[in-house]
């Protein structure tokens, strides 16, 4: 579990050897930064190897920082942290593969995507809220230039609208967290700390608070109605990135719902229950029927992310161990699969044919051009609508189950969900690949696309291997999450049910 | 416990050799791709063989069981088992199989990928007829729709795409609500497993859990269960998807989904909704008898009144899985009143699966025969005196049609011969009506050999090759087994007579 | 009075090396370096530097004495802090003077820059009135002076006379409410002011005297509404003289306006911790703020000219320090120094990068810093931090004084009264402020560089300065208990 902390460092390095290397060649860039990549996955996995499975957080880190406002450098790691750091080290690998056509600047794209992703790690390491809100700051500025030089669609447009979003909620929680601190006594930012504190604000306090801290988390992991910048963006920013930003980094803000929201303020949790619930089904709902109507490939993607955003958001509604943990599980599930998608979509198919539009995509039969691409996007397509046998499935089960324990309607609106996510991917797939079938496409001659290159095979199949993997075996990671919920902060959060 | 696991390798084969095929593809020339997926499919008949030496009917349990823990955190199991019920339509599914993929293998394009498919279809169906706990068993389910949409949006009609579609959004749909049902079982029970919850159900635990017989969400537990294989068999209304997607699916793709998939809908209501939710099913008995008879006499007479021929099948299809929903609701609604009319019923439902399956995919087969012979046309005005040019192919055809119709002498008859016989002890009134559809069947059948068979060779049945080898061939299992099961049903009835007894003895 | 005049000079060492510095610098470019056109500015630049170093060193040595002359300076721990800070951010600036191509009086420019500074670091010490008003006109009249250096363009000169212009009258409001403060309590200490204040209470007079000395203090530090004259100096005046202008004199205007408030005029404070609100500066220190806040960053977002989005900026900066005026008598004036220090750090960075720019080309609009990446990486580099700071950006310091500020004012009172509105008001105002100092980077460093765009060399004193400045925000916004632990 030590070598976690050392997935920060490594990334940061990793990106300023990046910028260095890219000086001398885009090759060496990229040769770089995949080692890095590869090395925190590697480090994350080494840590799983070794982990132990305990009721609360593992210390890591815990140095004095700031005396002056009791704020200490305090790293640490539980089950739940673990699963989300495995998952930032597959998307950082399988991001860097998808990047690896990038020719402009790109010693200076893989120091900013490795940034990107060593402020992720320590969002999902700190357990120091200051800690925690320096890590999430620092993710936001490399996501701007990101998408605002690589991307495409409308790309200065939608960088903006992402990163105001997402400071805007920083700023929601920066103002919850120093009105806790203020009303702790100004005695420090520790989680531990400001629990204990928490336990004797006045009702008012705690719901005040939890708003605003849960409010500005949710608007990143994008929650309706704050989740309009998710589509924009995620379209707008290149494959790399769009892999990373919907596959990660709308997780870091169900992460913070999870891990400071919730346990701190659960009177304010428990007041907002039934709120959280409506919109994150909403949320659900919504997006899919939008998803279902776009024309544009990395929209419908684009929505449906929210759409299983949505799911998480559910599960983490319903406080009972059961959907925490199928919470968490969709966390990783999803990370991957939207990972997939956007691959596809991005880099396999809109490089090559730089067209995203549904119709136009109809009138090319992909399928016999690019193969890979197709059996690519339909396991991915699978995976996302939920079908047993990958990752998503044991994920939403685990959720209804849940849910139906803490109400049953709520789970009835969510299996309309399931209903609504297979409809539009069946749909995108449909359309996009298969548009033309039938004999007389054998008799054409298709104009030659580029091949499927190996960075992108290897990319392709490390995350299909994952997804179904975790279809298969869910309980690797489930071991390792619902021991985390065992723990005091949690045990005082959650209601009954079997777990 | 079996040491060797004779049920797994069962389910597995097709799908390890649907990767071969596939992995393979570009470098088996198309007749050894061809010969290796036979081959392949085969392999269930070979090891359904292996089972049913090893079955004991007497023994109205589970046998060759193969439990293995599979995920702790949600108290899953790898449970597989066998008992007659699911020997029978093991079995038809070892014979349909290889029967279609002969049939269609020379003529369609890519046939290493359309075995492939093919394959995984069938591994998927058998692994449905022998998991015995939710979440593999929903694997499999919901995996058969996969092959079964790219099989028909790649080979099929003009209309395929969209007839694929709603196909499996209809059955996604309807798998959601029984999701989620048992999501609320294993809330209220713990677990997964079908024989667990059935003992939960027999001795009251799981009414109780759910929360008490009069309360609401149990009623929505059944009704989602009841809604997920509704869709799939299919019950009246849910099928609407049903004869757009038989008829622009493929001649191999129909005569499976037809012989072997809509079974899977029905053995789901035997294996799952009656043992779990026996109270609730009888208390909902009668509603769904008038849904079944709905879908028995206005299955008929659609189908009376289509001018597509593989139409005028696949709505035939529907009106003849109504009767084994009909005796099954029969069956619930009466009780233990009339065990042996249960009995009776039940076991003319199980016959009636088996049945059907052979009669229905020689059917689609015999139309698809025409279709190709024709171009493309298949409408009822499109052919007329095929018996002139073609005897041999009127005659196999006759008989399959006979067979449907339920001619004593073959194998249709004594499924429905017994389902009517059950049915009239039970409701007698519904029986009767039921009757209605027995002569719409007959009429419309009569029809279409009149058309198309009777008369001065008009159209495609002019010059209308006759049957050669390879669909001779195909044909012939399908027509003899029709007559040997018509002529000794003890053959198949004593797989199961002894299940159905001890099911008609422990109605509530 | 103790008349300790040996104690005095020895407080007084840093000005008295300032001053001797200015008047070196006028000898020597009078009698040697004139005559070598090719060094003149290198030798002002140096003199300029070593007496700056020698001021600090100064400061450092005499350290926190106490009361000086009878209580005419203070040399606390806030004292030697401002002054070693007013003394670098003038280093800094001094580093970036202009080439001889643009300035032609280097020596000149470096002495008034020397004085300027020395009334910034007597202001840093000042504990009495008459003192306190000395040190801002001496500041001040420098400045206007720098303001109006540059005299190819006419922007300077108009810069020059509106800062005069406002500053003259802020200067006729500031002596007039200090001969109100004396005319109440007979005294110009501020220590004796304090005492006499709480023993009298508030009377209508005081508030008076009060509303004067916030009106000037107002218009030295860019608050609104007293903020007309900042966007046009800012603009024209030369890159260096803003600033300095932008940095220390904010720094060191707010630490003596701190300084007077409290503990000078603390029993007038009044209350915005809870309602009901009392009566007395903090309300209008509180409205000041808010009302800066607003004004500075909406006015920002319509900007074209980096300049004046930077003066706009500016403004709003100077609201939230006004927040940490709020909190300092309470909580210590740690956070609203670490703020002032590290805003000037990165106020002159950016004008510095702007003023490197200017060597070779304008640099007034946006578009001006297109394809910077590409035209000086280094630039472009410095000025991601320095823009980053400014926004607020972890782990830059400008982050960290933002928290700090912020923090210590709810610790005021929580999130339930008046000042928790403001902190809020303060919190979402500075996520707007992001979207304006994003457009100045996606200039920087995501357009591309114009076709025509001339080549930037960068001067070796420039260069140190800019990197200086920009390590010194780094290393403070990781380990900020570097400064904070000197109170």
């Amino acid at each position: 579990m030590n070598a976690l902390p050392c997935t920060i460092y490594v990334a940061f390095t990793g990106a300023f050897l990046a910028l260095v290397a890219g000086a001398r060649s885009a090759q060496a860039a990229r040769v770089v930064a995949l080692l890095t990549a590869l090395t925190l996955w590697g480090l994350t996995l080494y840590a799983a190897s070794g982990f132990v499975p305990a009721a609360g957080l593992q210390d890591l880190v815990n140095l004095p920082w700031i005396p002056q406002l009791g704020i200490n450098y305090h790293l640490a790691a539980d089950g739940i942290s673990l699963t989300l750091m495995v998952l930032t080290g597959l998307a950082a690998t399988t991001g860097v593969l998808f990047s690896w056509n990038i020719e402009e600047r790109t010693g200076e794209f893989f120091a900013l995507y490795l940034s990107l992703i060593g402020g992720v790690c320590g969002v999902f390491l700190s357990a120091d809220v200051f800690v925690l809100f320096v890590f999430y700051e620092i993710a936001i500025v490399p996501k701007y230039f990101l998408i605002a030089k690589w991307g495409s669609t409308n790309r200065e447009y939608g960088a903006m609208k992402l990163v105001l979003y997402s400071f805007a909620g920083s700023a929601l929680v920066l103002a919850g967290m120093l009105w806790a601190y203020a009303a702790s006594g100004g005695q420090g930012f520790g989680l531990a700390q400001l629990a204990m504190a928490a336990a004797d604000f006045t009702r008012t306090q705690q719901l005040g608070m939890f708003a605003l801290v849960f409010t500005g988390f949710a608007v990143l992991a994008g929650m309706f109605p704050f989740h309009t910048w998710a589509p924009t963006g995620h379209v707008a920013a290149p494959t790399g990135a769009s892999m990373l930003l919907a596959g990660v980094v709308m997780k870091l803000g169900a992460y913070g719902c999870l891990r400071v929201a919730m346990p701190l303020f659960p009177v304010g949790f428990e007041f907002f229950q039934p709120v959280i619930a409506w919109l994150a089904i909403t949320g659900i709902l919504y997006a899919g029927f939008v998803a279902l109507v776009q024309e544009d490939f990395k929209f419908v993607i684009g929505y449906s992310s929210v759409s299983h955003m949505g799911f998480v958001l559910l599960g983490l509604a319903a406080a009972n161990a059961t959907a925490v943990s199928g919470a968490v599980l969709q966390m990783f599930s999803h990370g991957v699969i939207a990972g997939l998608l956007f691959a596809v979509v991005g880099r396999m198919v809109y490089e090559r044919t730089h067209t995203r539009h549904l119709m136009d995509l109809k009138a090319m039969p992909l399928h016999r051009l690019i193969p890979f691409a197709a059996v690519v996007f339909v396991l991915a397509g699978l995976a996302s609508m939920g079908l047993p046998g990958f990752s998503g499935f044991p994920a939403e089960l685990t959720i209804l189950i849940g849910t139906w324990q803490t109400k049953p309607l709520w789970a009835l609106a969510a299996a309309g969900g399931v209903l609504v996510a297979a409809a539009f991917t069946l749909r995108a797939i449909q359309v996009s690949f298969f548009g033309r079938t039938g004999p007389d496409v054998c008799t054409e001659a298709p104009h030659p696309l580029p091949p499927i290159t190996w960075p992108e095979k290897a990319g392709a199949l490390l995350l299909l291997g994952a997804t179904i993997y975790l279809g298969l075996c869910p309980d690797t990671l489930l071991d390792w999450i619902r021991p985390a919920l065992h723990s005091p902060v949690f045990q005082a959060l959650l209601s009954g049910g079997p777990s | 416990m079996n040491s060797w696991p004779l049920l797994s390798w069962l389910v597995f084969t097709p799908w390890v050799g649907a990767l071969l095929v596939f992995v393979l593809r570009s470098r088996l020339p198309e007749n050894l791709a061809r010969a290796l997926v036979l081959l392949l499919s085969l392999s269930t008949i070979a090891l359904g063989a292996c089972a049913t030496a090893h079955f004991d009917p007497a023994v109205t349990g589970m046998q060759l069981i193969e439990k293995h823990a599979w995920i702790s955190a949600l108290n899953v199991n790898y449970h597989l088992g066998l008992d007659g019920l699911s020997l029978v339509l093991i079995l038809l599914t070892g014979i349909i199989s290889p029967v279609a993929l002969y049939g269609t293998l020379r003529h369609v394009r890519c046939p290493a990928i359309y075995g492939a498919l093919f394959l995984v279809l069938q591994g998927s169906a058998l692994g449905v007829f022998v998991a015995l706990d939710f979440f593999p068993w929903f694997v499999f389910w919901e995996l058969s729709l996969i092959p079964a949409f790219f099989l028909m949006k790649l080979w099929g009609g003009p209309g395929a795409s969209r007839a694929a579609y709603q196909f499996v959004i209809y059955t996604i749909g309807g798998s959601a609500f029984m999701l989620l049902g048992f999501a609320a079982l294993y809330a209220a029970a713990g677990t997964f497993d079908f024989v667990e919850l059935a003992a939960l159900a027999r001795d009251g635990t799981l009414a109780a859990k759910l929360g008490g017989p009069g309360a609401f969400w149990p009623q929505a537990v059944f009704l989602g269960v009841l809604l997920g294989l509704a869709v799939k068999v299919p019950l009246f209304p849910f099928h609407t998807w049903l004869p757009p997607a038989y008829a622009e699916a493929p001649t191999g793709a129909s005569m499976f989904l037809t012989g072997v998939m809509s079974k899977m809908g029905v053995y789901g209501f035997l294996r799952i909704l009656w043992p779990i939710f026996p109270a609730p099913l009888q208390a909902a008995a009668t509603p769904l008898l008038w849904l079944a008879l709905g879908g028995v006499v206005l299955g008929a007479f659609a189908a009376l009144k289509q001018t597509d021929l593989k139409r005028m099948v696949a709505y035939s299809s529907i009106n003849h899985l109504s009767y084994c929903l009909l005796a099954l609701f029969a069956v619930a609604a009466a009780g233990s009143t009339n065990p042996a009319a249960s009995a009776a019923a039940l076991s003319g439902t199980v016959l009636q699966l088996f049945n059907h399956g052979l009669s229905a995919a020689a059917l689609f087969y015999c139309v698809g025969i025409l279709e190709q012979r024709s171009g493309g046309k298949r409408g009822l005005a499109d052919f007329g005196g095929v018996r002139s040019a073609a005897p041999l192919f009127a005659g196999l055809c006759g008989i399959a049609m006979f067979s449907s119709i339920g001619l004593p002498g073959l194998n249709g008859f004594v499924g429905e011969f017994l389902i009517f016989r059950g049915v009239f002890g039970l409701a007698p009134w519904a029986a009767s009506v039921a009757t209605l559809g027995l002569l719409a069947t007959a009429l419309f059948l009569l029809t279409f050999w009149q058309r198309v068979f009777h008369g001065p060779a008009a159209g495609a049945g002019v010059n209308f090759r006759d049957l050669d080898r390879g669909e001779l061939l195909t044909l012939l299992p399908l027509i003899t087994l029709m007559f040997l099961l018509g002529l000794v049903p003890q053959l198949l009835a004593g797989l199961i007579n002894p299940l159905v007894t001890t099911w008609a003895a422990t109605l509530p | 009075m103790k008349m300790d005049y040996a104690g005095l000079f020895h407080a007084l060492q840093p000005e008295a090396h300032l001053v001797l510095g200015a008047l070196l610098v006028l000898a020597f470019d009078m009698v040697w370096a004139r005559h070598r056109p090719a060094n003149r500015h290198h030798v002002a630049l140096a003199i300029g530097l070593l007496s700056l170093v020698l001021a600090g060193w100064k400061a450092v040595a005499t350290g926190g004495t106490g009361p000086v002359f009878g209580g005419v300076l203070m040399l606390d721990t806030l004292a030697t802090a401002t002054r070693v800070g007013v003394v670098t951010l003038a280093a800094l600036a001094v580093a970036l003077l202009p080439s001889p191509a643009r300035l032609r009086h280097p020596a000149e420019f470096v002495a008034i820059l020397l004085c300027a500074t020395t009334g910034f670091t007597l202001m840093a010490a000042a504990n009495q009135l008459l003192i306190v008003f000395l040190a801002v006109e001496l500041a001040s009249l420098s400045l206007y002076v720098l303001a109006g250096f540059d005299k190819t363009r006419p922007e300077s000169a108009e810069a020059a006379l509106k800062y005069y212009l406002f500053g003259g009258m802020a200067a006729a409001f500031l002596l007039f409410g200090f001969s109100l403060l004396y005319g109440l309590t007979g005294s110009l200490d501020l220590d004796m002011i304090a005492a006499q204040l709480s023993m009298r209470g508030p009377s209508p007079l005081l508030l008076v005297a009060l509303g004067m000395v916030l009106v000037a203090f107002g218009f030295k530090a860019a608050a609104a509404p007293f903020h007309l004259w900042a966007p046009d100096v800012y603009q024209g005046a030369p890159a260096p003289a803003a600033a300095l202008i932008a940095s220390a004199s904010k720094l060191a205007g707010l630490v003596v306006f701190t300084r007077l408030l409290w503990p000078g005029l603390g029993s007038a404070v009044g209350t915005i911790a809870h309602v009901p609100i009392t009566v007395g500066w903090a309300p209008v220190v509180a409205l000041i703020a808010a009302a800066s806040l607003l004004l500075g960053n909406i006015g920002a977002l319509a900007q074209t000219n980096v300049r004046r989005l930077l003066a706009y900026s500016a403004i709003a900066h100077a609201g939230a320090m006004l927040l940490g005026v709020i909190a300092a008598g309470r909580l210590g004036p740690g956070p609203l120094f670490y703020y002032a220090a590290t805003y000037g750090l990165a106020a002159v960075g950016a004008f510095g990068v702007l003023s490197v720019l200017e060597a070779t080309g304008p640099a007034q609009k946006l578009t001006d810093l297109a394809g910077l990446y590409k035209r000086s990486p280094l630039l472009a580099g410095c000025l991601a931090i320095f823009v980053l700071s400014l926004a607020g950006i972890p782990p830059l310091a400008g982050f960290f004084g933002k928290f700090a500020v912020f923090a210590a004012v709810l610790r005021l009172g929580g999130l339930g009264g008046p000042v928790g509105w403001l902190a809020i008001a303060a919190i979402a105002l500075s996520a707007v402020g992001l979207y304006y100092y994003l457009l100045i980077l996606k200039q920087a460093l995501v357009a591309t560089p114009a076709e025509d765009a001339p080549a930037v060399k960068i001067p070796l004193p420039a260069a140190l300065a800019l990197l200086t400045a920009a390590a010194l925000l780094v290393v403070l916004g990781v380990l900020p208990s570097l400064v904070l632990g000197i109170f």
